[in-house]
Formats: structure tokens, C-alpha cells, sequence
């Protein structure tokens, strides 16, 4: 190595110059195809005019005490239940200690009768029975998945089966006394 | 031979001048024709050949649907009836193609299972074998998201219950999921981009095939002794020998389908599929395709979500390490009196497993998925590894050839047995 003639001018530690030059060229590559791929990637998630379709009108003033609805919002259906003073008690009753997923009744309503729920189970997305008189409501009076048998308690908390999380409660409000606006 | 030509050994002038320019009639020739092959193949080693004619098969069906498929929510259901009842044959094209998907994968489940019982994922074939799993993961996703298309209950809880699966991972779950439908539920950009790459997808399996078979033609096939060729008496040429052997299956093959396309076409779908997708109402009781059930019951085994869709993954993940995992030399379980056991089990397993996934989450199948689960599972992780140490081989034939001529064995029967072919 010593006595190959070095071009003038150029660093002895040829190594680390060439190391330093692949390093450079292969950083600059990854951050090119990086900057190529991200549009294709980008281009799948939800398009503008599908954002835009976000929000949905609901009228309470026809529904009955202890009747529940079934809207559509973003192509899913959202529950909502006129709950009865006994249907909050007995979610107000039972100690956070026994959730899954824990949360107070109170933080999953804005007005005590009135539980808003995206009715999707928390598990692989099937819609939950209990909408109507005659479906099933789980064991705990409230919604049940047949898909793989998740439970639902009256205010739309996960109580037993393999969903982790409760129904979740879209973002909503209340434009007048009875009627909200979701999304 | 003109320098920069290759030297054609065809006598036919045309195919000799494309030959000694793109020299493909000089490969298919090698590789296809005098390929030296092991002389003693049984009817398991139909099943490669089986599954590319239904890859053509779904290919040429699945082209000609498109021109009177529509990939939109509001159309894709009629579209799908009007080719049942208004387009020439359509209904064959249909029936064709969705049974064809079973087909396509009874004949790559046997194909794998005979991997799995010769040993074919040994060395040097690991690559090969990978490259079969590969294949098999994207025949999963083609599958899937073509019974999506007539986008009936089964299309859209399918595909709902499906791409869920992805919000099981913590942070990012949910951002795949919307990703992948690209809104907030499985609706119209979902139906389709799930066509685009239903057409897409079975060319790269076309690609990946191609890769498969050239892996294949660098080691030669495995055979059920599981023992190397050794010489020439060992092997005989691909044709007319196996070319022969493989068309007795195609015929069979063609049989089993012609019956379920023409007397039970539906036998192996789900009635639910006829009736539009509703995303406001879930059917009581969602299964996927046949095909998928073992999986799924693997999935359903496990009450946590992420457990579930980790161990179903997983499931499936093994196959890629299980050259790996087997370290014993022997291929052919012929000689492995206890791994046999053990794979006759696993593959009763397999079917009970399947059997379970098409039932209702409730007792006694959850508990009997549990105990299938905790086999699958075994058999990779505990039961292989440990046979590969203790479990004492039954010995080897000599060769091929002395194994399938019988006890006198070598070139002095078949010598004898040459000489009156020579004669006719
Ligand atoms: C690996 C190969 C393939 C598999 C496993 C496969 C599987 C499937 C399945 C299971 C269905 C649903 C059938 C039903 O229940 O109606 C389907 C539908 C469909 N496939 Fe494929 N397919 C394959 C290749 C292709 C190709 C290459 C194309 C297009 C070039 C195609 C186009 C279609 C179309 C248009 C439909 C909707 C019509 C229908 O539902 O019958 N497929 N495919
Ligand atoms: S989707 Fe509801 S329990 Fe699985």
C-alpha cells in the first residue's frame, strides 16, 4: 500500500473517504425513494371529499324513553339510546374496579339520559345486537357481538369476550334541547 | 455458428432461427423436457402442475369477468347478478372462477402437505419452500379480496372482520385500518382498491411462480424416498414420462372440478352472499371462505384481540422457519416412524381446526380450538426439534433405483428389462 503512488491532492485514508461517499449516496437514495413512495402510500388514506362528508343531523324529539335509534355516520352506524333513570343507575352502580376498559357512566354522556355510541364492537367491527326490544342485550343489559361474543353493559362499556375497548363515543353536540349534530 | 448466436439443435428452420436468437424452445426443452427427473414420483407430485393450470385457470376466467364487472358499491352486486343471468356463459365464468378458487386451493394444501411429509423443505430446497410459502400468503390476499367483489354480507363482514385485524396493534392500528379502507369503514374506495390489486396480485404470483420453478430446476425435486439422485438409472426425463403422469391428475383433476361447477356450484359458498352487503346489520354467524377456517379458529382461540391476531399471524409465519425447526437429515417421513405419527396427527389437527373455525364462538369448540391451537403450534415449536435429537431413523435405501427395482435391485434388472423394449 505504501508504495502505491497517491494522486496528489487526495487524502491518504482512502477507506473512510469511500466509506463516507457510499454512505452519503445511500442516505441520499433512501430519502429519494422515500420522497417518491409517500405520495402512492398517501393516496390511499381518505380522500378530501370523504373527510368532508363527516358530520350528521339527528332529531332526539321522536324517540321514547327506553327506545333506542341506529343513524348512519361515516358508513357506520351510531347507536343512540333514550335511556330510562333505572338503565343509568345500574351503570352508575357498578365499581370501575370490575371494567375492562374503565370509565365512569358520566364521562360517556353529556346528558344523562341520552348514550351516543359508534356501533361497531371494539373486536373486529361487527355491529352489536341490542338496538331493538327483541335482540339479544349480553349479560349485562346492554349490547352483545354475536361475531365472537363480546358484552356490552348499558352504558356501551366492554364487560366480558375478547373486545378490548368500550364503544366508543363519537364527538357530538347538542344544537338545541333535542337535537345533536355528530361529527 | 454465427458468433453471437446460440447454437440451436432444432431441426425446423423457423423455430431454429427464433432459437438461436431467444433461445426459450432450447430452455423449455431442458427444463421441461429431457429434465432429468426421479424415477420414482407418486400422484402427490401432480400437484405443482395441478395448482399453475388453476392459477391459468383464474387468471382467464378473472380477465374476462372484468369486461361486466363493476368496482363501485351501488353497482357491484347487480353487476355480478347480471353476469349470472344476462352476459353468454357468464354464469360459467362465475361459477368457474369462484369454485376454481377452491380448487386452487385443495390442490396447493395437498401440495404443501407433501412438502411437509417428504421433507421437501430440507436443504438445499429451503428457498424454494420460502418461496412457496410466499406464494400461498399472496394467494391468500387474491382470495380474500375477490370475495369482496359481489360485495354481498359475507363480501363487506369479511372484509370488515379482516382488515380489523390490523387495529389489534398498538399506536398505528388504527391508522393501517383507515389506511387500508381508505375512509372510516369499508365503503367504496375500500371495493375499489381491492380490485385493482385482486387483478394485480395473481401476475405477481404468475412472478413469484416463475421464481419458484427456477429454484426448483437448480436442485432438482424431491422424491418420496427423500434420498438424492445418484446417477442416471436413477432419473428419467420429464417427458414423456411425467408429462404422462401429470395429465392422468389433470383429467381427475378436471373431473372434481367439472362436478362442483355444474352440480354444486354453491356448495362451497355462503348463502348470505346473496344478499347485498348492508353495513348497518352484521349476519349473526360470519365465516370466511372455507379455505381460511383454520386460521380463523386460530384466531378465535385466543380471548385477547392481539393474541389472536398474533398467533394467527404466527401460525402462518412458521411455515417460512420450518426448514429450521425440522433438523432432522432424513427427508421422507417414510423413515421417521415417530415424526410420521406426529404428522398424521397434525394433519387430523388441521382438519379439526378447520372444522371448528365454521362453528359459532361457543362451547365445546372453543375449548377444542384451544387444544388444536396448543397442537399446531407444538408440532413446530416442541415436537420437530425434538425428534430431530432423539428419534432414531429407520435406514435409508442405497438409491433410487435399488429401492423402487426391488431387492436384486441395480443396473442388472433393468438391463434385462431393456432388452425386450429394444426388440418391440
Ligand atoms: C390467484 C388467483 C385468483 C383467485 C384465488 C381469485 C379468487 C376470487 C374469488 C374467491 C372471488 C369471489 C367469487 C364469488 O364468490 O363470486 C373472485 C371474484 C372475482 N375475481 Fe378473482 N381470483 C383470482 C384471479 C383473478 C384475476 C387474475 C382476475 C382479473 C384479471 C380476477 C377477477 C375477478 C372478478 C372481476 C371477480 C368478481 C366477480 C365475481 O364475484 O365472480 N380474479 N376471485
Ligand atoms: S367483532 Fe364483536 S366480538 Fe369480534
Amino acid at each position: 500500500m505504501a508504495d502505491m503512488a497517491t494522486p496528489p491532492g487526495s487524502a491518504p485514508d482512502t477507506g473512510g473517504r469511500r466509506d463516507f461517499l457510499t454512505l452519503a449516496t445511500t442516505a441520499f437514495t433512501a430519502v429519494g425513494v422515500g420522497a417518491v413512495v409517500w405520495p402512492f402510500i398517501s393516496s390511499m388514506n381518505p380522500a378530501r371529499d370523504t373527510l368532508a362528508l363527516a358530520s350528521t343531523e339527528v332529531d332526539l324529539a321522536p324517540v321514547q324513553l327506553g327506545q333506542a335509534v341506529t343513524v348512519m355516520w361515516r358508513g357506520k352506524p351510531v347507536f343512540i339510546r333514550h335511556r330510562t333513570p333505572e338503565n343509568v343507575a345500574s351503570a352508575r352502580a357498578t365499581p370501575l374496579t370490575e371494567l375492562k376498559d374503565p370509565a365512569t357512566d358520566q364521562s360517556r354522556v353529556q346528558k344523562d339520559e341520552w348514550l351516543v355510541l359508534i356501533g361497531v364492537c371494539t373486536h373486529l367491527g361487527c355491529v352489536p345486537l341490542g338496538q331493538k326490544p327483541t335482540d339479544p342485550h349480553g349479560d349485562y343489559d346492554g349490547w352483545f357481538c354475536p361475531c365472537h361474543g363480546s358484552h356490552y353493559d348499558a352504558a356501551g362499556r366492554i364487560r366480558k369476550g375478547p373486545a378490548p375497548l368500550n364503544l366508543a363515543v363519537p364527538g357530538y353536540t347538542f344544537t338545541s334541547d333535542t337535537k345533536i349534530r355528530i361529527g | 455458428m454465427s458468433i453471437g448466436l446460440h447454437k440451436s439443435e432444432f431441426k425446423n428452420p423457423v423455430i431454429r432461427w427464433v432459437d438461436s436468437r431467444l433461445p426459450l424452445f432450447t430452455m423449455m426443452q431442458k427444463e421441461y423436457g429431457t429434465f432429468p427427473t426421479p424415477r420414482n414420483f407418486n400422484y402427490f407430485w401432480n400437484f405443482g402442475a395441478l395448482a399453475m393450470v388453476s392459477l391459468m385457470i383464474m387468471i382467464l376466467t378473472g380477465v374476462f369477468l372484468s369486461m361486466n364487472y363493476t368496482a363501485h358499491t351501488g353497482y357491484a352486486f347487480d353487476s355480478v347478478e347480471r353476469i349470472m343471468r344476462d352476459v353468454n356463459y357468464g354464469w360459467l365464468l362465475r361459477y368457474v372462477h369462484a369454485n376454481g378458487a377452491s380448487m386452487f386451493f385443495i390442490v396447493v394444501y395437498i401440495h404443501i402437505w407433501r412438502g411437509m411429509y417428504y421433507g421437501s423443505y430440507k436443504a438445499p430446497r429451503e428457498l424454494l419452500w420460502m418461496l412457496g410459502v410466499v406464494i400461498f400468503l399472496l394467494m391468500m390476499a387474491t382470495a380474500f379480496m375477490g370475495y369482496v367483489l359481489p360485495w354481498g354480507q359475507m363480501s363487506f363482514w369479511g372484509a370488515t372482520v379482516i382488515t380489523n385485524l390490523f387495529s389489534a396493534f398498538p399506536v398505528v392500528g388504527s391508522h393501517i385500518v383507515t389506511w387500508l379502507w381508505g375512509g372510516f369503514s369499508v365503503d367504496n374506495p375500500t371495493l375499489n382498491r381491492f380490485f385493482s390489486l385482486h387483478y394485480l396480485l395473481p401476475f405477481v404470483i404468475a412472478g413469484v411462480v416463475f421464481l419458484h420453478i427456477a429454484a426448483l430446476h437448480i436442485t432438482g425435486s424431491n422424491n418420496p424416498l427423500g434420498i438424492d439422485p445418484k446417477g442416471p438409472q436413477d432419473t428419467i426425463p420429464f417427458h414423456p414420462y411425467y408429462t404422462s403422469k401429470d395429465s392422468v391428475g389433470l383429467v381427475v383433476y378436471f373431473i372434481v372440478f367439472a362436478i362442483l361447477v355444474f352440480f354444486m356450484p354453491n356448495y362451497l359458498g355462503h348463502p348470505d352472499n346473496y344478499i347485498p352487503a348492508n353495513p348497518m346489520v352484521t349476519p349473526t354467524h360470519i365465516v370466511p371462505e372455507w379455505y381460511f377456517l383454520p386460521y380463523y379458529a386460530i384466531l378465535r382461540a385466543v380471548p385477547d384481540k392481539l393474541g389472536g391476531v398474533l398467533l394467527m399471524f404466527g401460525s402462518i409465519a412458521l411455515l417460512f422457519v420450518l426448514p429450521w425447526l425440522d433438523g432432522s437429515p432424513v427427508r421422507s417421513m417414510r423413515f421417521r416412524p415417530l415424526a410420521r405419527i406426529a404428522f398424521a396427527l397434525f394433519t387430523l389437527n388441521f382438519f379439526v381446526l378447520l372444522y371448528v373455525g365454521g362453528k359459532p364462538a361457543e362451547e365445546p369448540y372453543v375449548t377444542i380450538s384451544r387444544f388444536a391451537t396448543a397442537y399446531y403450534f407444538a408440532y413446530f415449536l416442541v415436537i420437530l426439534p425434538l425428534l430431530a435429537r432423539l428419534e432414531r431413523p429407520l435406514p435409508l435405501p442405497e438409491s433410487i433405483a435399488r429401492a423402487v427395482l426391488g431387492r436384486g435391485g441395480g443396473p442388472i434388472p433393468m438391463a434385462a428389462a431393456a432388452k425386450p423394449m429394444e426388440k418391440a
